[in-house]
């Protein structure tokens, strides 16, 4: 039944306002947040967010700094706790904290703005740590596996190195390595690109479009537009802690309907 | 002249000195050993996200390094073996040694803790993060990611404590170690007086000697293991 209601364009009930570019098949919802809130002290930083991530849908978020657009993002594998509504990630409600949290967490692979490689650790090790230490996987696979999924994203020869030896771009890569490892249902990716010299920053993007295309769900906070444009099936733009519009890329970039997103999409499109 | 150096060489010679710093260099290192197996778990306590762990490792801290070692140590005589009549020793050396063993312990704890708290300070909280975010529970996030940077960052506050714990060995003869450097030291100045500068300096030389190297040891490990970021 999912399959159906993006293309038909005969959306559910439930169907957000910015249904997926058509001609790309979605699934059930994946992520799905409902009358989410959440203070920073007297700072109402998200404002009863609704949000519902389909599988297999890239979902840009966008907005100026301070939107809560990050703390959106990191809600998600509550690495911010929320005050109240609820976070549901493959039908399960997020957990509060323990052991379930943990497991919820594996299934969510999250990819920073400033890496947060283990700095201790190699390169392999980075991306073999989890699945051996939470999937119980043994070295050989382990290794196995991260060998490919480093070939995949480009740094496959950077293996034995430690993160501090790596660029930028490369460090960024493997983190997006180290999330995948644990076959997530879903990829995070908060400003991925933010932290980057600009020469680097495509190296990271085309690997995050490869990772579209292979059907990822993934929900990216970013100001590339770029990206958003090739990758994603929908723009989400945030200010002051609320949903101000949703809408495909092409439609968002050229026809923002809000007046706070035109704002927004003038101030950084002038220069 | 040689009247001087007879009675020297007689003093050495009637006196176990290289003994007494023997002791007190097992009295550290048993010390040390218990002292960071404790203080790890007093630092993992009190940075848990169980409010009541936290709270009992702050109370311990607060308590052990605000009272004075010597307190401790003749707690440990008094009190532990006198009054609860615990043994931990067939005979008298043994149990007074392990006593002062476990005083050393308890108390350098508290400064382990906070040293290694130091040392989480300089892991920055994204390495925290990410290992949450690849599914790790408190307890294997601490002891593969945080706890390993740490002891890195450590080193040098670690080193320091463990010069204090060396130091401080002496206060064992609260704990009746009577064999040890300090108790060695005033027997010999009672009945050698003449001597006095002599055996003063001879022990102040001899915690030199062995404390330099440590600081040495910690500063070129600290270079050595930092994390490169």
């Amino acid at each position: 039944m999912d399959q159906t209601t993006s293309t038909t364009g005969q959306p559910a009930a439930d169907e957000p306002a910015g249904a997926p570019t058509p001609g790309r098949a979605l699934g059930a919802p994946l992520v799905e947040l409902k009358h989410v809130n959440k203070h920073f002290g007297a700072l109402h930083v998200l404002q009863d967010i609704d949000l519902t991530v389909r599988r297999g849908e890239v979902l840009v978020v966008i907005g100026p700094s301070g939107s809560g657009k990050s703390t959106l993002c990191r809600a998600i594998n509550r690495l911010e706790t929320i005050d109240d509504g609820t976070i549901t990630v493959d039908g399960k409600e997020l957990p509060a904290e323990g052991k379930a949290l943990a497991e919820l967490r594996a299934e969510v692979g999250m990819v920073f703005q400033s890496f947060n490689l283990f700095a201790h650790k190699t390169v392999l090790d980075n991306v073999t740590l989890g699945p051996r230490k939470v999937r119980g996987m043994n070295k050989k696979d382990a290794e196995e596996l991260a060998r490919s999924l480093l070939d995949r994203v480009g740094v496959g020869n950077q293996a034995e190195k430690m993160p501090a030896q790596l660029s930028g771009g490369q460090q960024q890569r493997v983190a997006i390595a180290r999330a995948l490892a644990m076959r997530p249902k879903v990829m995070l990716f908060d400003e991925p690109t933010s932290a980057l010299d600009p020469e680097m920053v495509n190296e990271v993007l085309d690997a995050m479009v490869a990772l579209a295309q292979e059907g990822m769900t993934m929900i990216v906070v970013t100001h590339e537009m770029g990206f958003a444009r090739k990758a994603a099936d929908r723009v989400v733009f945030m200010a002051d802690g609320q949903i101000v519009e949703e809408a495909p890329p092409e439609e968002f970039f050229t026809a923002p309907r809000s007046e706070r997103a035109r704002d927004f999409l003038s101030k950084i499109l002038t220069h | 002249m040689n009247d001087y150096l007879s009675g020297l060489s007689a003093l050495w010679e009637q006196y176990d000195v290289l003994g007494a710093f023997w002791t007190n260099i097992q009295l550290t290192f048993w010390g040390a050993l218990f002292a960071l197996v404790l203080g790890t778990l007093l630092a993992l306590m009190r940075i848990s996200p169980i409010p009541s762990l936290q709270w009992v490792g702050t109370l311990y801290v607060n308590v052990f390094r605000n009272t004075p070692l010597t307190i401790i140590m003749t707690f440990m005589v008094m009190g532990v073996w006198t009054a609860l009549q615990i043994n931990l020793g067939s005979d008298f050396s043994t149990n007074f040694f392990r006593l002062a063993v476990v005083g050393l312990a308890v108390y350098h704890a508290a400064f382990v803790c906070e040293s290694i708290r130091s040392g989480v300070n300089t892991v920055p909280i994204g390495q925290a993060e990410a290992a949450r975010a690849i599914g790790l529970s408190f307890l294997p996030a601490a002891r593969l990611i945080i706890l390993p940077q740490a002891f890195r960052g450590a080193i040098a506050p670690l080193g320091n404590t463990l010069i204090a714990l060396l130091k401080n060995s002496t206060v064992a003869a609260a704990a009746s170690v009577s064999w040890e450097t300090s108790s060695t030291m005033k027997t010999m100045l009672e009945f050698n007086a003449n001597y006095r500068w002599e055996i003063f300096g001879m022990f102040a030389i001899g915690f030199v000697v062995l404390v330099i190297p440590i600081g040495l040891a910690t500063t070129w490990l600290s270079r050595r293991l930092a994390v490169k970021r």
